[in-house]
């Protein structure tokens, strides 16, 4: 059985990957700027990200209760395939299955702190 | 999910006389000061008078097209407000009007801002696009390359509404392409296809396109540099492989030698074609030793070898490779380019941490860490076989 996704330990799990990650510390050194993962069906994810750091890692059902610098949206289907590693986050984007409100090009100014990211969250057992 | 995106392609010989079909009555030429000079536009303007429309000229376009000077075309369009915008040149030229139809339409958004991830939306006008070099491929692509002056570095662009509505492909306008931009161009032509067929997003719609252009490229372009004006069958299958790579890139992506190349170029202010080119046989190098590379399939389509050991098969196209660029006097390594080396190395502050931000760098197959692209760029200047 692993975490549910999404859900709040799962999201403690992925912050606690995240954090133990010197490869995504490395990667996301630069990068400052938090983010809205939010799952079509219900549910988002809040990652508040600083200098290849998970600051802050919330679940949440109430998607007026942050305002990020970015939001990535998709359904959960969407969301299995970037978690399994099926489908490249930035391709996602590129070609709107992740719907991206925010700045691509600083995301892609970071792929390799995006790959990194998505690294992490194989590391969590999951279950959708 | 993926897309193929093309143009209508009209290519061959008198292709140019397409235009006299076009319906409509104001255009836009778009292109740069030197083939307004030399009669370029005369020639476009010409076949658009038998079509009755009428045209007007914007030749600002500098190489490598800046902010400021799309600003600048797009300001000339919303008061012109043309049926057809049609970009005439190399890629500058052609990624200049594909901008500029952008901030036209769109007049809410920065340069900066166009993305594929949201519809444009255009709708008030159409672009044609025609080469004059047979190099970057823009004809085909929706991707767009501006340099932001201030930071000397190059910003890789894109949207899928930008594809040219018709891309004209006439042979005539590079037959007296000189023999060093012809070079230049064609080594750009087989870097976007090794790339196009090699990074992480090509797919199936780009393999054959891909391959086709490699075949070309090793076929033509020497043909094309040495016989210059006179083998206009050189010319013509060059035109074709850049057109056919555009197309097999652009709907795949590039990789980690545009990186490198644009960041270089944007550096030391020097050709597309030329930096990419030169870097290319450093990173099938560096990608192959990292087992992720398909360069084997490239080296037995163009008949070097029948061995199916990939590094064998690598390693000889990448010595056919530079065999190729010497061929038609093109650099292959950084210290060619009468660059110091201690000029070089201290450049490399600003250019490493560019190339990792370029977004050629986003499908490379094997992505380097901040210390193997330096090494990479120092094995370039010394020509080193890349043992990483």
């Amino acid at each position: 059985m692993g975490y549910q996704f999404p859900g709040a330990e799962w999201t403690a799990q992925f912050h606690e990957e995240l954090n133990k990650s010197d490869a995504y510390a490395n990667a996301a050194k630069h990068w400052e700027g938090d983010i809205f993962l939010i799952i079509e069906e219900g549910g988002a994810i809040y990652l508040d990200l600083w200098h290849g750091h998970c600051r802050e890692a919330i679940y949440t059902t109430d998607i007026s209760s942050k305002q990020p610098e970015f939001k990535i949206t998709a359904n959960l289907e969407k969301w299995r395939k970037v978690l399994s590693g099926k489908l490249d986050p930035v391709q996602g984007l590129m070609t709107r299955q992740l719907k991206l409100d925010g700045n691509l090009v600083k995301i892609m100014k970071n792929v390799k702190a995006a790959q990194e990211m998505v690294r992490c969250a194989t590391h969590v057992d999951t279950a959708f | 999910m993926w897309f193929f995106n093309s143009p209508e392609i009209v290519y061959g010989e008198d292709a140019l006389g397409y235009l006299e079909e076009l319906p409509g009555q104001k255009a836009l030429i778009v292109t740069d000061p030197v083939l307004h000079k030399l009669g370029f536009t005369d020639r476009i303007q010409h076949h658009l008078q038998k079509a009755g429309i009428a045209s007007t000229v914007f030749a600002e376009v500098e190489p490598e097209p800046s902010l400021q000077t799309v600003q600048q075309g797009a300001e000339v369009l919303r008061n012109l407000q043309p049926d057809w915008i049609i970009g005439l040149g190399g890629g500058s030229a052609l990624d200049a009007a594909k901008a500029m139809w952008a901030l036209y339409e769109r007049p809410d958004i920065e340069a900066e801002t166009i993305s594929p991830t949201f519809r444009l939306g255009l709708h008030k006008t159409k672009l044609i696009a025609i080469p004059t070099t047979s190099g970057t491929g823009s004809e085909a692509t929706w991707m767009v390359v501006l340099t932001d002056l201030a930071q000397k570095r190059k910003l890789g662009l894109g949207n899928r509404e930008l594809m040219p509505t018709i891309a004209i492909v006439d042979p005539i306008l590079t037959q007296n392409l000189p023999a060093k931009i012809t070079a230049d161009t064609g080594i750009d032509v087989l870097t976007h296809a090794i790339e196009g067929y090699t990074n992480n997003f090509r797919n199936d719609f780009c393999d054959g396109l891909c391959l086709k252009a490699v075949q070309l490229v090793f076929d033509y372009l020497p043909r094309a540099v040495a016989n210059g004006t006179d083998d206009i069958e050189a010319r013509e299958r060059m035109a074709n492989a850049a057109t056919i790579a555009g197309l097999g890139f652009g709907n795949s992506y590039a990789g980690l030698a545009h990186a490198m190349g644009h960041s270089f170029g944007a550096y030391y202010k020097m050709p597309h074609g030329r930096t990419v080119g030169l870097f290319l046989p450093y990173t099938m190098e560096f990608t192959a030793r990292g087992g992720l590379s398909r360069y084997g399939d490239i080296a037995r389509f163009i008949g070097l070898t029948d061995s199916r050991d990939e590094a064998l098969a690598t390693a000889g196209l990448v010595e056919e490779i530079r065999q190729l660029e010497r061929r038609v006097e093109q650099p292959t390594t950084v210290g060619e380019l009468d660059i110091g080396e201690e000029d070089f190395m201290a450049a490399l502050a600003t250019i490493v941490p560019n190339a990792e931000i370029d977004n050629g760098i986003l499908a490379a197959p094997r992505m380097p860490e901040t210390e193997e692209l330096q090494q990479l760029f120092e094995y370039a200047y010394w020509g080193r076989k890349v043992d990483f």
